[in-house]
């Protein structure tokens, strides 16, 4: 096996540094259009009339509504709920109605201050508590989008019999992705009648679906090409759908080529969002703080359609329960439907929203048991052989005790702990200082079948001209699947990285290797990757006997072995162990096929005059299986943890009629270069045997663990217990003015 | 981006008086200093068809100048060069520090004092520590020059007391008297960097040889409408000892001169009590 290499990291690197990467607005347009998309004003109302201006010059433009759309109006994914465009009704504001293409990019906005929609208002619903109450139904039958139980043993006899019962309610509010590269699609038809859409996405064949239903074609005529990417975090998994039937339905009507690329107050105001989530715990303990149940009940925002909200719900009833062993659980989630624009897929995937309560409710028992919280998790943390609240049991590969106690030795937890109870007594200091630890779990690939319903392919091609082709669907969003994808060829086929390239993201050239999401491309499709190359080098050796080592020598075979045909080509395609069984409809069985554990220590100070929150250190470990290229692991940690420290302290996406009324970088704030701390990542190797080369997820781990740490750490410095995100300065101020405890100032 | 170059009109003038003709010629002109406020309304395409007046290349206006009374600062002069320049930070180290603090590196490297002060956000990180200095603005228009005391230039979020076709030319930071006994400035931004300010302050006082007060200046931005002093804490100081009867005092009549509200970026109850807390700790020493 080839040793690692330390030179060239990123493949794509050089060519975004020096700014000749293509994005989506980069790309050759001639003769295209720009289009624009018209949008609701209300959160919900019947549509009375749509009315253009008679002194526009409408001949200068190309305009679009849901009537021009020659299949099913709707953005298939799940469920065929979402509307391309609104036809009638509209269920949140901000909802596309009208599209509008120009030649000028600024007339097109100038077009659609002339265009006015009339509405019928109708009653609203815009909490989740409210569409709960189904007073006002917005969504048949009773605003409920998915309903999730998973039951273990018998709860209420548990929490009868328990020395303990501790009970909380935890919040997190909606999070914006903040990719770098806003959503952009380009798309044009081409002289046979292919549709060809190329821009920033995350999932080409998510798009492809999607533009099949809408456009009515088959599936040979529709291609989707990424452009490059700049960042996608699940916010490009469904709503590049959207873009593209809106450019396809403009450039079909035009006759041209059409591109639309949002700007940042139009993607933040429009796009999905991390679903907001209300979670309350009701947990029976020993005396000695052993769990003997967990009744646990998760309410989420959907927003107004389905998106991927019914996986959400999954992922975050199974992560609902913390990384814990315990005899009796009981799990009772909600996706509700409200009149707000459609919540969808955030890095996490509904795991942060659960975890940060299970592990936040910690700081709760602790106190109730008067006892320390690390200690209690000790007593309590999965182990080899544990049995799940869905009756898997974990037979190998589970790192979580290691990870705890990795970043508890290393980011002093007890020591500190003792130190800044010191610190805090004295009134002199400007600050009060905290410290606080959480571990967490985050499944791996697809929940349940997912991965046995997707059956993901891939296929090496070793061309002609000696070169190795990796084809596959899963796509590079900056997070490293070029590097990852390169170096397990390589490294399999026992090659130089530099004859293996990796083939975009186009459905014209790829297989189907199943969306860029769940911390799966590693894992699974890079599992895939390992067993082409396998089969690849099988194929080479039988043919030559050993391996070429040689540029020249690999020409020489490569032409022998693949005779008449441009490349020799492998394909390998996802079989799902037997062993690994799930049932959809009790929620029992294996929910992932393996987990990654991570934890970390966040050490940070809260000001006394502010109350500002300044994070000083955070200590993260992860047991990802094996890193196959640690300096990328510590990347995909250190981004994660950075955008949960985001979420945890500054994110406040404020919403009033259903509308988000910040939607700037200025006003929504996520953190910059001088809001990080020093982060120190630690990795813990728990191969894992299924995996490539041990390989699990790492992707969506890092975006679970710090919130309930800095809700905890908060919690050290300062005795309160804020149960809510984000941590502003201005929550932590009311909460000393309502707590009497606290007027010490 | 919605704003499209190709509608607009941009008048370059090489020098002051050019500057100045132009602007009387066009007073509907928009000037741009650094451009860090006028390429937010751009990229919202707000100033399509409009004229544009670039002061940019005035090196006249970004000088900043040593007179006897004190420092005379170009409107062009960048929050770079004030946050580096020697002088600032020996005689008015509040004002460099605001300058250090506003937006981040690249907004300092562009954005000017000027265009700071004509752009009038409530929540100018300059202003506070203008205020306190008591600086006067240096103006000019077709009519000829006017001085105007800082204060007074401003008359609501957005909007100065400038007249048509009237452009700042530069701020004077007149020499204090005596060096203060203690001065602060401090921004409330929750992020550390490319904030916009939940609350700025800036304040200097003078305690004579008995601990009395002689004289406390303290400013607040983003409490108000525009940047406020605190003329009736002030007032009330002048001549007493800091007592903590006294410096509760002041702290609560903070509230006769700001009523900040609740926004998008914070609530009025925060800003006012960490105002207060901003005011009692300096006060307290």
């Amino acid at each position: 096996m080839k040793k690692k290499r330390s030179g060239v990291l990123r493949p794509e690197g050089p060519d975004k540094l020096r700014g000749l990467a293509r994005y989506v607005d980069d790309l050759p347009f001639p003769g295209g259009l720009h289009g624009a998309t018209l949008r609701s004003t209300v959160p919900r109302g019947r549509i009375r009339a749509i009315r253009f201006d008679p002194d526009f010059p409408w001949d200068e433009c190309v305009t679009a509504t849901a009537a021009d759309i020659p299949g099913q109006n709707c953005v298939a994914l799940i469920e065929e709920d979402q509307p391309l465009l609104a036809d009638g009704e509209v269920r949140h504001a901000m909802e596309p109605i009208v599209l509008v293409a120009h030649a000028e990019r600024h007339r097109v906005y100038e077009a659609l201050g002339h265009i006015h929609v009339e509405y019928e208002p109708l009653e609203p619903v815009l909490s989740m508590e409210d569409a709960l109450e189904a007073k006002v139904p917005v969504r048949a039958p009773d605003n409920v989008i998915k309903r999730i139980s998973i039951d273990k043993g018998d709860v209420d006899g548990a929490l009868a019999g328990a020395d303990v019962v501790v009970e909380g309610e935890y919040r997190v509010p909606h999070q914006e992705q903040a990719y770098i590269e806003n959503q952009g699609m380009t798309a044009r038809f081409e002289e046979d009648g292919t549709l060809l859409v190329e821009g920033s996405l995350q999932c080409p064949y998510y798009v492809q679906k999607a533009l099949v239903r809408a456009f009515a074609l088959p599936k040979e005529k529709v291609r989707v090409v990424q452009a490059t990417t700049g960042g996608g975090f699940g916010g490009k998994e469904e709503y590049p759908s959207m873009v593209a039937g809106h450019a396809a339905l403009l450039a079909r009507k035009a006759g041209r080529p059409v591109k639309i690329v949002y700007d940042r107050t139009e993607d933040m105001v429009a796009t999905t969002k991390r679903h907001p989530a209300r979670v309350r715990h009701r947990t029976g303990l020993t005396r000695e703080g052993k769990l003997v149940a967990q009744d646990i009940d998760v309410l989420m925002d959907g927003g107004a359609y389905a998106t991927l909200s019914p996986v959400v719900l999954s992922r975050g009833a199974l992560h609902a329960t913390g990384p814990y062993e315990c005899p009796n659980v009981r799990v009772r989630a909600c996706m509700v439907a409200t009149n707000t624009p459609p919540n969808g897929a955030f890095r996490g995937f509904g795991a942060p929203q659960t975890l940060f309560a299970a592990e936040l409710h910690w700081e709760r028992i602790a106190g109730a048991l008067k006892k320390d919280a690390l200690r209690l998790r000790r007593l309590n943390l999965v182990r080899e052989g544990s049995e799940t609240a869905t009756g898997q049991v974990l037979h190998e590969s589970v790192g979580a005790r290691d990870v705890l106690e990795a970043v508890v030795r290393r980011g002093r937890y007890s020591e500190k702990k003792r130190e800044y109870a010191r610190w805090n007594r004295s009134r002199r200091h400007p600050s009060w200082r905290g410290i606080g630890v959480s571990v967490c779990h985050h499944g791996a690939g697809f929940t349940g079948s997912g991965e046995a319903f997707l059956a993901s392919r891939v296929a090496l091609a070793l061309t002609r001209k000696g070169e190795i082709r990796v084809l596959t669907s899963s796509t590079e969003i900056g997070q490293g699947t070029i590097a990852a994808f390169t170096g397990l060829a390589a490294r399999t086929l026992g090659v130089p990285e530099e004859w293996v390239t990796i083939e975009r993201a186009d459905t014209g050239l790829v297989p189907d290797s199943g969306p860029t999401v769940a911390s799966r491309t590693c894992m699974i499709v890079g599992g895939l990757v390992e067993r082409a190359a396998q089969r690849l080098r099988e194929r080479i050796l039988e043919s030559t006997g050993r391996m070429p080592s040689t540029r020249a020598e690999m020409v020489r075979e490569a032409r022998r072995l693949c005779g008449r045909e441009p490349a020799l080509r492998v394909e390998e395609q996802y079989t799902h162990p037997p062993e690994i069984r799930w049932d959809e409809e009790t929620y029992r069985g294996d929910a992932y096929p393996v987990y990654g554990y991570g934890a970390t220590v966040v050490d940070l100070e809260v000001d006394r005059t502010t109350f500002e929150v300044r994070v000083r250190r955070l200590t993260t470990a992860v047991d990802v299986g094996r890193a196959l290229s640690p300096r990328l692991v510590e990347g995909q940690v250190m981004g994660g943890v950075t955008q949960a420290l985001g979420y945890a302290l500054l994110e406040n996406a404020d919403y009033h009629d259903g509308v988000m009324q910040n939607p700037q970088l200025t006003n929504y704030l996520i953190p910059t270069a001088l809001d990080t701390p020093p982060l120190d990542v630690m990795i813990v190797q728990r191969p894992y045997s299924r995996g490539p080369l041990g390989a699990k997820g790492v992707g969506e781990l890092p975006m679970d663990i710090p919130a309930p740490a800095v809700a905890a750490a908060v919690h050290d410095a300062t005795g309160l217990l804020l149960t809510e995100l984000p941590i502003l300065p201005e929550r932590i101020l009311e909460a000393f003015s309502s707590d009497p405890a606290h007027r010490q100032r | 981006m919605r704003g499209a170059p190709e509608t607009m009109r941009v008048l370059r003038p090489r020098s002051p008086a050019e500057a100045v003709r132009l602007y009387g010629r066009h007073p509907e002109a928009l000037p741009l200093a650094g451009g860090t406020d006028v390429m937010v309304s751009w990229n919202a395409g707000l100033l399509n068809r409009r004229t544009v007046l670039d002061l940019s290349p005035l090196r006249e206006w970004s000088r900043i100048r040593r007179t006897r009374a004190g420092l005379v600062v170009g409107a062009l002069a960048t929050h770079a060069r004030i946050r580096d320049d020697a002088r600032v930070r020996a005689a008015f180290p509040l004002l460099a520090e605001a300058a250090s603090v506003i937006g981040a590196a690249a907004i300092q490297n562009r954005g000017t004092l000027g265009g700071n002060i004509a752009n009038a956000s409530p929540a100018g990180d300059s202003f506070p520590p203008l205020a306190v200095y008591e600086a006067v603005v240096h103006t000019i228009s077709p009519d000829g020059e006017r001085r105007s005391r800082f204060l007074n230039v401003f008359e609501g979020p957005k909007a100065t007391a400038l007249r048509p076709a009237e452009l700042i030319a530069a701020v004077e930071l007149p020499f204090l008297p005596k060096r203060p006994t203690r001065q602060i400035f401090r921004k409330i931004g929750t992020r550390a960097a490319q904030a916009l300010s939940k609350t700025v302050a800036a304040g200097l006082l003078w305690l004579d040889g008995k601990g009395r007060v002689e004289e406390l200046r303290f400013a607040l931005g983003a409490m108000a409408p525009t940047v406020r002093r605190l003329r009736t804490a002030e007032a009330f100081l002048a001549g007493q000892r800091l007592t903590p009867a006294t410096v509760d005092r002041a702290v609560e009549l903070l509230g006769e001169d700001v009523a900040p509200i609740d926004d998008v970026r914070s609530t009025g109850a925060y800003r006012l009590a960490v105002s207060r807390a901003l005011l009692g700790g300096f006060l307290r020493g």
